[in-house]
């Protein structure tokens, strides 16, 4: 494995990036094309890590690793395992359908959008491969910036207020990230002494408790906030809903995904003690959100307000999946973090193709869609019940071993949750039946013309992927289960003296005993 | 009789020239006066380094003497630029008059 | 023959497959070939698996099929794999045969659609009938459930079917949420098998339930009680039957296939497939048939008073279901499923030709303006009469042997509570489907002259099914003749009965082959006769010897009259308790505590604190030069100072 993968793979778009600065900003249509071209080429590189990543090791896989900033022990230090790889390859599979997605979307500053698009790539894919705290600090800032520009230049009528929201409250987490992560540095050349910020090193140390609580804190504040669990979930709908479509795309389908990687990459395997004494509480929140998200989306008057709180919900699930800590319903959340991206990020493409063409996102002002669109009500239909987590699509799967594989541990919360099944297709199919059933009522949605060739250029590659891991997500599945294993035994393995003299079983039989005997 | 000029008068003379440009900076209004002052108090500063460089025979009181004017030259470019930028804005150079970020 | 299980799911598949994406621009002609042509195929070969399954000795008529590993994470894994056995092939051969039969009646009854109409519905009903074998054909929960999901949808897109009506999108919205409710206690009832059994296998569960639940249980009881509640969501029982009538806005034709023959019955056949697990919870059973047998007699009561031809089947429905959960519910599985196939034959006949008299009548459901409709359409008279015979219980019609098979052997499990309310919603049976009989076929017409004028029989793809299902509901009942009344077919006995046991041996509590036939089984044979004899005969007084009388008797006991056909407020107290209450919740929990609480005064509260701070703070900022230069001179004097001094 002597080519630099994820080297390449990661600064490709700045590259990019760099020859679109070079077009003249008038050449709108250049750009795009260039862009689209860039972002292609782009999924074609990174297309063969499916491939060469081996599905059996827990290991890191493609490790690049070379010393940054000597003094202060940072390293530049990537590697993906079986989740890293799947959430990147969906980013790069995303970004060109981003691409098509804003096409006419965005005609003012058009060179700039497409230059912020690649750099906020780069940002993503550096959080997802990074394994050395210090780079994924970097490139967690540095994901922010583009998405802050996105949302405050092409954004709707109240852009700059969602925009100052999204940043200020992102950052605020993203301090409190980098305090946890310099009390770690401190602490680690306290014990050791020697300076590293590699996130193996890091795992390694043992934390004493009090210690390892507020830094979980910091750290799991800063992920909730992306997540974004309840009750810090505000800065979702105004994003969402100002968002240009491409960027409420990205912010559904990737960024989200930061927060709940967050919590599987650092906060959780740095402070398992801690991690299992918040357990019940972040499950509790969890399936709050879940219900919570669910029902506030039943009343949105606004179809992307209304996709945000689903989104609420979907990753409520995610959360949940991860604190019950069994490998089924871990596997379940990760294999949901892919599935939210797909039908979110889909149903957003939806909104914006809604958008372009009657200039509304309010619900009541469609109607009959079906009757003007059939195609495109084929596919929204496909999304939608997708969404629902109709079993054959893939929101079915993450949700079916998130739910079965918490229910062993806390059978009240994952039945509780499961009431939120029952929601998802209350809301959803509200808004569907209003967009697209019915008499068309309205004059101005007789003319609608149906999808175009670039739109479903965009929606056929997710369509495709809901029925391929609805069908057979084996292939995903295997290629996450090592490192799912890797990450229970890290979390289950950590030394609580209370557990430690428990016996085993009592931990698989009883909900309430593990949390007990973890404080 | 020589008159013996020491160290002793020079950093007197150096005292002198910061307190008149202190007290120039804090009194006038005018822009270009204030500017003025500050550069009798930079040039105060660096006729103390010379004055000790020599007396040490340290090289570096030197250096930084250079530095300073760099620095001094820098801002005289910089800050006059700004002068007359305020002065095209406002038709004055008086302080007082630029206020805009009172809280 | 073991590998070809998947060629049975498969068929309708590519059915879907064509007619979805090709179908509209091959044309219709293609489309109604290859449509009912797939569905067709399917039953050619489930008839050979059937024959095959026949062949083999009784005790070894089970055939697994493994097609792939499907979801596999943690401990937890589900193959797509299939099993048939004597029950589950029943099923599909009711699936694909009453399916086919239906999918050729489409043709004709939806020859008005535009080609894009055509294809998508037969999109759908393939779609359908691959969802419904998912579900019959599962070797495992978890693949049941997605056939269990997957007919869901497709009643949701097939009653919604012409969506431009926002009613009948309405409609479908609320099919599949109330089943949705019911699939909540699927799943748990999945979770609760899993963390169990540690597997979902059919294979692994049901042989081990008797080891790993004991009798009487708890987890026995919430097991079979959530896998009910699945059931009583997509059988339309009591509390969720609500759904079922609505759903008739759908084309006729799909509420004879998915709205009686065979989707709503699915629940009965979880049951009656899982029977090792109810079997260990006697209480859940009881609710089972406490619940099939209020859901029966509460059907029959609102269908006395309903005028829309189609809502009076959907509670005859609804009712009959319930006749099977009863049959189920006292663990007489074999009873349960001998009238969900007989049901199958007579309803879906029912609705087809009901769908035949609204086709003739260009739209019209109203049994109001009907009437008279025997001389114009001989062919749906005699077809209907034979399936009202059937489901009124006349023999030696078909829902004869399989009615009297449940009510005797609810006597005989010592519920004669039970039997009672069955034998009351059995004249009441015969009374409004001879209500709806007579109203249609009898007496004068009532409608419109110009519809009178274009009554017409129906084509030959809409009246040959017709006739086959009749046949089927004159003789579909003598699989299943008791032992009481011999062997009158010679060598065939009780064939459904010897065909079913292999899967229920352990099962039937009430005894498969009693030695002797006690007198009283004839007695309540005799009675339920006479009391459908007795209904058809008041049904007869009523609406075609006094035609006034009907109206004198509503008027005379008006506050029945008015909460039958007011249906008991289900439907608005449904509305009134829990629907607006949640939907109140919901814009609470947005306006107030999202944009109110958290956001408003959390989140920006929080923003207003730091703007008033920074407001106090700014008060320094003179603006003026000198000042900030004096404040720069002091705090530099200090630090002098503190240096200097300290």
């Amino acid at each position: 494995m002597d080519f630099p993968w994820l080297t390449t793979i990661l600064f490709f778009p700045l590259l990019g990036a760099a020859l679109i600065a070079g077009i003249p900003g008038s050449r709108k249509e250049a750009i795009r094309q260039s862009t689209l071209a860039v972002t292609v080429l782009h999924f074609a590189i990174a297309l063969p890590l499916w491939w060469l990543y081996e599905p059996g090791g827990a290991d890191f896989q493609f490790v690049e690793r070379v010393p940054w900033v000597d003094t202060f022990g940072i390293e530049y230090h990537l590697g993906v395992d079986g989740v890293s790889v799947l959430l990147a390859l969906f980013t790069v599979l995303l970004m060109p359908l981003a691409v098509l997605g804003s096409w006419r979307y965005v005609d003012r500053h058009v060179k700039e959008f497409h230059i912020l698009m690649l750099v906020l790539t780069t940002g993503m894919l550096g959080v997802f491969f990074a394994l050395d705290l210090f780079v994924f600090y970097v490139f967690w800032e540095l994901m922010l910036v583009p998405m802050y520009f996105i949302i405050g230049i092409w954004g709707g009528e109240r852009r700059i207020h969602a925009a100052v929201k999204f940043f200020l409250y992102t950052f605020v987490g993203g301090l409190l990230m980098l305090v946890g992560i310099l009390a770690l540095y401190f602490y680690h050349e306290q014990v050791t002494g020697t300076f590293s910020t590699a996130l193996a090193d890091l795992i390694a140390l043992d934390v004493p408790g009090d210690l390892q609580t507020w830094l979980f804190l910091g750290f799991a504040l800063a992920f909730a906030i992306k997540v974004p669990m309840f009750p810090f979930h505000t800065w979702l709908p105004d994003a969402h809903v100002q968002a240009p479509a491409a960027g409420s795309v990205i912010l559904a389908a990737v960024l989200l995904k930061m927060g709940t990687y967050g919590f599987y990459r650092l906060a959780m395997p740095l402070f398992p003690e801690a991690s299992r004494t918040f357990l019940p509480v972040i499950a509790v929140l969890a399936v709050i959100g879940i219900l919570y998200g669910a029902m506030v989306a039943l009343v949105q008057p606004n179809m992307k307000k209304l996709v945000a709180y689903s989104s609420v919900s979907h990753l409520g699930f995610v959360m949940l999946g991860l604190f019950a800590l069994t490998t089924t319903a871990i596997q379940g959340s990760v294999i949901q973090m892919i599935n939210h991206g797909i039908s979110t990020g889909a149903l957003f493409f939806i909104c914006g193709m809604l958008y372009e063409r009657r200039h509304t996102y309010e619900i009541e002002r469609f109607g009959g869609l079906s009757a003007t669109m059939p195609a495109f009500a084929t596919l929204f239909m496909i999304v939608t019940l997708s969404s629902i987590g109709l079993p054959g699509l893939n929101g079915f799967i993450g949700e079916f071993l998130i739910l079965v594989g918490t229910f062993g541990r806390y059978p009240w919360l994952a039945g509780i949750a499961t009431i939120g099944v029952i929601l998802a297709a209350y809301y959803m199919l509200r808004m569907f039946g209003r967009v697209m059933f019915g008499p068309v009522d309205r004059e101005e949605n007789r003319e609608v013309p149906d999808l175009s060739v670039r739109e479903w250029a965009v929606l056929l590659p997710l369509v495709a992927l809901i029925f391929w891991i609805g069908v057979y997500p084996r292939p995903f599945l295997e290629r996450t289960e090592p490192s799912v294993e890797r990450f229970v035994e890290i979390l289950e393995g950590a030394p609580t003296p209370a557990v430690a003299e428990a016996d085993g079983a009592v931990i698989v039989a009883a909900d309430d005993e593990p949390v007990e005997a973890g404080r | 009789m020589t008159l013996a000029v020491g160290p002793g008068h020079y950093l007197f003379l150096s005292a002198i020239l910061f307190t008149i440009g202190t007290v120039g900076v804090l009194t006038r209004r005018n822009a270009i006066i204030i500017f003025m002052s500050i550069e009798i108090m930079l040039n105060a500063a660096n006729l103390a380094f010379v004055t000790f460089a020599a007396a040490i025979g340290d090289l570096a009181g030197f250096v930084m003497v250079l530095l300073v004017i760099a620095v001094a030259a820098a801002e005289a470019a910089v800050g006059l630029a700004i002068i007359v930028a305020m002065f095209r804005h406002r038709q004055t150079v008086d302080v007082g008059a630029f206020n805009v970020m009172r809280g | 023959m073991e590998n070809l299980l998947w060629v049975v799911p498969a068929l309708p598949l590519v059915g879907v497959a064509f007619n979805g994406l090709l179908g509209r621009r091959a044309g219709k002609g293609v489309v109604a070939f290859v449509g009912p042509g797939v569905v067709g195929a399917a039953f050619a070969v489930a008839i050979a698996l059937f024959v095959h399954l026949v062949g083999l000795p009784a005790g070894e008529r089970e055939l697994h099929q493994t097609v792939y590993e499907w979801l596999v994470g943690g401990g937890f894994g589900a193959p797509v794999a299939f099993l048939v056995d004597p029950l589950s092939m029943t099923m599909v051969l009711v699936v694909t045969g009453v399916g086919f039969l239906i999918h050729v009646y489409s043709v004709g009854y939806m020859h008005d659609e535009d080609e894009r109409g055509f294809a998508r519905y037969f999109t759908y009903l393939n779609l359908f009938t691959f969802a419904m074998l998912l579900l019959v054909m599962a070797d495992n929960f978890l693949l049941m459930f997605v056939g269990w999901e997957g007919v869901g949808l497709c009643s949701y897109l097939l009653i919604g079917f012409w969506f431009a009506d926002r009613d009948n999108a309405e409609a479908g919205k609320k099919a599949f949420i109330v089943n949705r409710i019911g699939d909540f206690g699927f799943l748990i009832g999945i979770f609760l098998v899993f963390s169990t059994f540690g597997s979902v296998a059919f294979a692994d569960v049901l042989p081990a339930a008797g080891a790993a639940l004991t009798v009487g249980g708890t987890l026995a009881f919430w097991i079979a009680l959530f896998l009910f509640l699945g059931a009583v969501g997509k059988s339309a029982q009591i509390p969720l039957y609500v759904w079922l009538p609505d759903a008739m806005a759908g084309p006729t034709p799909v509420s004879a296939l998915i709205h009686a023959a065979t989707m709503v019955t699915a629940g009965v056949y979880m049951v009656a497939r899982l029977h090792p697990i109810y079997q260990m919870a006697p209480s859940a059973l009881a609710i089972v048939a406490g619940i099939g047998a209020a859901t029966a007699l509460f059907a029959a009561t609102i269908g006395l008073v309903q005028n829309d031809i189609k809502k009076v089947l959907a509670y005859s429905t609804i009712s009959q279901l319930g006749y099977m959960f009863l049959g189920v519910g006292v663990a007489a599985f074999t009873a349960g499923i001998f009238h969900l196939v007989t049901h199958a034959f007579f309803k879906a006949l029912l609705f087809l030709g009901a769908g035949s008299v609204i086709h003739a009548l260009h739209g019209q459901q109203d049994m109001r303006y009907m009437g008279g409709l025997k001389s114009g359409m001989p062919i749906t008279y005699w077809t209907m009469l034979a399936a009202t015979l059937a489901i009124s219980g006349i023999p030696p019609f078909a829902g004869f042997f399989s009615k009297d098979d449940i009510l005797w052997r609810t006597w005989d499990a010592g519920h004669p509570l039970l039997w009672a309310i069955g034998f009351v919603t059995a004249g009441l049976t015969a009374v409004y489907m001879f209500r709806l009989f007579f109203l249609t076929f009898h007496g004068k017409f009532r409608g419109t002259d110009e519809q009178a004028e274009h009554v017409h029989e129906s084509p030959p793809s809409m009246a040959v099914p017709l006739a086959v299902l009749g046949v089927l509901s004159l003789i579909g009942g003598w699989i299943g003749i008791p032992a009481a009344l011999g062997d009158p077919l010679g060598g065939l006995g009780n064939a459904f009965e010897g065909w079913l046991a292999p899967v229920f041996e352990r099962g039937e509590v009430a005894g498969e082959l009693h030695p002797a036939v006690p007198p009283i089984e004839y007695g309540l044979m005799a009675a339920s006769v006479a009391i459908a004899t007795l209904g058809l005969l008041a049904a007869w007084w009523l609406y075609v010897r006094n035609q006034r009388l009907p109206e004198e008797l509503s008027l005379r006991f008006r506050a029945a009259y008015t909460v039958l056909r007011n249906k008991y407020w289900i439907d608005e107290a449904y509305t009134l308790f829990v629907v607006r209450p949640f939907n109140a919740l919901s814009a609470f929990a947005w306006r107030v505590v999202d944009d109110g609480l958290i956001d408003g005064l959390a989140v920006m509260g929080t923003g207003r604190l730091v703007r008033f701070g920074s407001g106090v703070a700014s008060r320094w900022e003179t603006g003026y030069v000198p000042g900030y230069v004096l404040v720069f001179f002091g705090g530099a004097l200090a630090i002098l100072a503190y240096y200097l001094l300290g």
